[in-house]
């Protein structure tokens, strides 16, 4: 079996116990995740990059699932919105601002795919399209992989709601729940296939329902309170590794910028529905949630605020001077005979 | 050395590549205890076990998804899609994942798989059991897409096939799985994906063909032989990539070519032999390149006459041959 890199973990998040270090990571990761994104936006306002997709409102859904992963054993299986999980794998702000920029050391593609198109090997990440669903029968690839070798790791594997309407993800679903894999259905449910609400999507009020005609468990938790999520996806790993199978795990919360820098939603929803939302953001409930357990004291949140933008300075700067890649470098690898590494 | 049928022959590539390596196994619709719809997997199941020799459910798409997954984690699939007709709902995974992830990815990930499918009509399979698919993928770079003719490349192209780090398409004439017969060597051999073989060297012109077609050639040479006409076959074997050298070697030498497929003309594979003629040995062509192709309407009726009138065959490549040879 050719192993895959393992990347650094800083501990494992395996205890039941949340202890104080563990919720700070939690909170430092959504922050570190929307002070990036919200720069995202500022770069493309001046121009100096051409395509983002927010994740904004994702926060605590994506750090909440990824940190309840054994990180660098486990595998993801993400989609495009998926920035504020890919940190909690262990992207950083400096690798995500070169993919926005198209610099030849990013490490999703080097520079061949779109921002937000992720891979990071070294993390298990796998590589993904834009073609919507068609990772989740790759998740499940994975995860025949990992109980022919009698392994206990698991296949996170996301998508949005809307894209849950692709027969690609029953498809995947309905395999795995035949042969009882170990992969995470989680679904981001933000309410919003770009300007499609749900109910043009499917015809049942959660998207968790659709497990229980597929035979398999589904669970619909609230996306804006990351303990819950990493409470419900936890749950499922832990079945999953103990051979119990796939789980569905549904987290609502809300989209509060446009689907991509392209969109325009104004043309879609009010401003006035878009701010009784942002009353739920994530980040301020974690946050107030921490406070209120005297888990984060005003200066230690003053500090990783700080130490957030020192970071995200630094990657900019960073990534601006980068080199691109060549012209060249377009014509491979097409096959696995012509990877370079350099 | 062993007589066997293509069918055989493919059976046996799978058993060795099982055998030899834990990473490989086969996934499909009814490959377990039914051996296939062809029996092309007969036994296997026996051999290995369930979980290596996996009944699918009937989706094709979470075939070669699931096919894909398990290379990113891995393993060496071998993907059955039971007809070629029915590849089309898998397409989104063969062209856009598959084919693209390796690019994609700069190399991080990679997709060693083979997606095993019977092409070909003159079975009585109609519409839908027997379309020629080969030029949809041999278009689309990083696939590597493959047709034997023999019973021996057959074997060796499916354990290159097994060992290659890409995603691979291997086609199989289905009409040609018990009529076509050869030795097969038991040894341990593969036969490289990319060269293009001379299977009968010849003066007069170079006939292009691959899969069922190439065996019909064979035979249409030998007809045309005793009329005095010299005739080379080229069995282009891999499509993709597409092997130009021996095609120009070959043209270079008797200043005439004629493409021969069942796909249908417009659009199909010869286009591009043809091209590649056109462009690198134009000075040295003592006539026009011809194709000869299955016509241009949806796929292969039915009954018996109107699938006789699809079909090329013998014959009707002999006369193409004659008519070449008289320019």
């Amino acid at each position: 079996m050719e192993k895959t890199n393992v990347i650094e973990t800083k501990r494992e998040t395996r205890d039941e116990e949340l202890s104080k270090e563990l919720l700070q990571d939690l909170f430092w990761t959504m922050l570190l995740a929307r002070r990036t994104d919200e720069r995202a936006w500022v770069l493309h306002r001046q121009g100096k990059i051409a395509f983002h997709v927010s994740a904004i409102g994702h926060e605590a859904t994506q750090v909440g699932a990824g940190f309840a992963l054994r990180r660098g054993q486990d595998w993801v299986a993400p989609y495009y919105r998926d920035l504020a999980l890919l940190f909690a794998m262990g992207m950083t702000p400096r690798e995500f601002v070169l993919g926005l920029m198209g610099k030849r050391e990013e490490p999703n593609s080097g520079g061949r795919q779109m921002p937000s198109h992720w891979s990071l090997k070294r993390a298990n990440v796998i590589s993904h399209s834009a073609p919507v669903a068609t990772q989740t029968t790759h998740a499940v690839g994975i995860a025949l992989g990992i109980k022919m070798h009698k392994e206990d790791t698991v296949v996170l594997a996301t998508i949005g709601e809307g894209s849950t309407a692709q027969g690609e993800w029953y498809e995947g679903v309905n395999w795995a729940a035949i042969h009882k894999l170990p992969v995470i259905f989680l679904i981001e449910n933000n309410l919003y296939a770009i300007s499609e609400r749900q109910d043009k999507q499917m015809a049942v009020k959660s998207a968790a329902e659709k497990a229980c005609g597929l035979g398999l468990e589904g669970v619909s938790v609230d996306g804006t309170n990351v303990l819950a999520v990493y409470r419900a996806v936890k749950e499922a790993a832990d079945r999953a590794r103990a051979g119990e199978g796939p789980s569905v795990v549904e987290s609502v919360s809300y989209r509060i910028t446009p689907h991509t820098s392209d969109d325009d939603d104004r043309t879609y929803r009010t401003r006035e529905e878009v701010e009784e939302h942002k009353k739920n953001d994530p980040l301020l409930i974690a946050r107030a949630a921490l406070q209120a357990q005297g888990a984060l004291s005003a200066e230690e949140y003053n500090q990783m605020e700080e130490k957030a933008k020192t970071m995200v300075d630094e990657a900019v700067r960073y990534a601006e001077q980068a080199p691109y890649p060549t012209p060249d470098e377009g014509s491979y690898p097409v096959y696995a005979e012509e990877v370079r590494r350099d | 050395m062993t007589e066997m049928t293509m069918v055989e022959a493919i059976r046996l590539g799978m058993d060795e590549e099982l055998a030899r390596d834990e990473r490989v196994f086969v996934v499909g619709e009814d490959v377990g205890k039914r051996g296939g719809v062809f029996r092309a997997t007969m036994g296997l199941v026996d051999k290995y076990g369930p979980e290596r020799v996996i009944d699918s459910p009937l989706a094709e798409l979470s075939i070669v998804g699931v096919g894909v997954g398990a290379a990113l984690y891995g393993m060496r699939p071998i993907c059955e899609i039971q007809f070629a007709d029915f590849i089309h709902p898998a397409i989104n995974q063969i062209v856009n994942e598959a084919a693209k992830m390796c690019y994609r990815s700069n190399g991080d990930w990679t997709v060693p798989m083979v997606i095993r499918a019977p092409y070909g009509g003159g079975i009585g399979g109609g519409l839908y059991h027997s379309q020629s698919l080969e030029a949809t993928f041999a278009h689309h770079p990083g696939l590597k897409v493959v047709i034997p003719s023999n019973p021996h490349d057959a074997k060796g192209l499916l354990k290159a096939a097994v060992r290659d780090p890409n995603p691979v398409l291997y086609f199989e004439p289905k009409k040609g799985y018990r009529l076509i017969k050869g030795e097969v060597p038991e040894e341990d051999y593969t036969v490289p994906i990319g060269p293009a073989s001379v299977s009968r060297e010849g003066r007069d012109l170079s006939v292009f063909a691959y899969g069922m077609m190439l065996y019909y050639a064979l035979q249409a040479a030998e007809k045309v032989a005793n009329e005095g006409i010299d005739v080379e076959v080229v069995d282009l074997r891999t499509l993709y990539p597409v092997d130009r050298e021996t095609i120009l070697n070959s043209v270079r030498k008797t200043g005439k070519a004629l493409i021969v497929h069942e796909d249908n003309l417009t659009g199909g594979y010869g286009g591009e032999v043809a091209a590649t003629i056109a462009e690198h040995a134009f000075t040295d062509l003592d006539a026009p390149v011809r194709r000869l192709a299955g016509p241009d309407v949806p796929s292969v009726p039915f009954s018996h006459p109107l699938q006789d009138w699809f079909m090329l065959n013998p014959e009707k490549i002999a006369n193409a041959i004659r008519d070449l040879a008289l320019y």
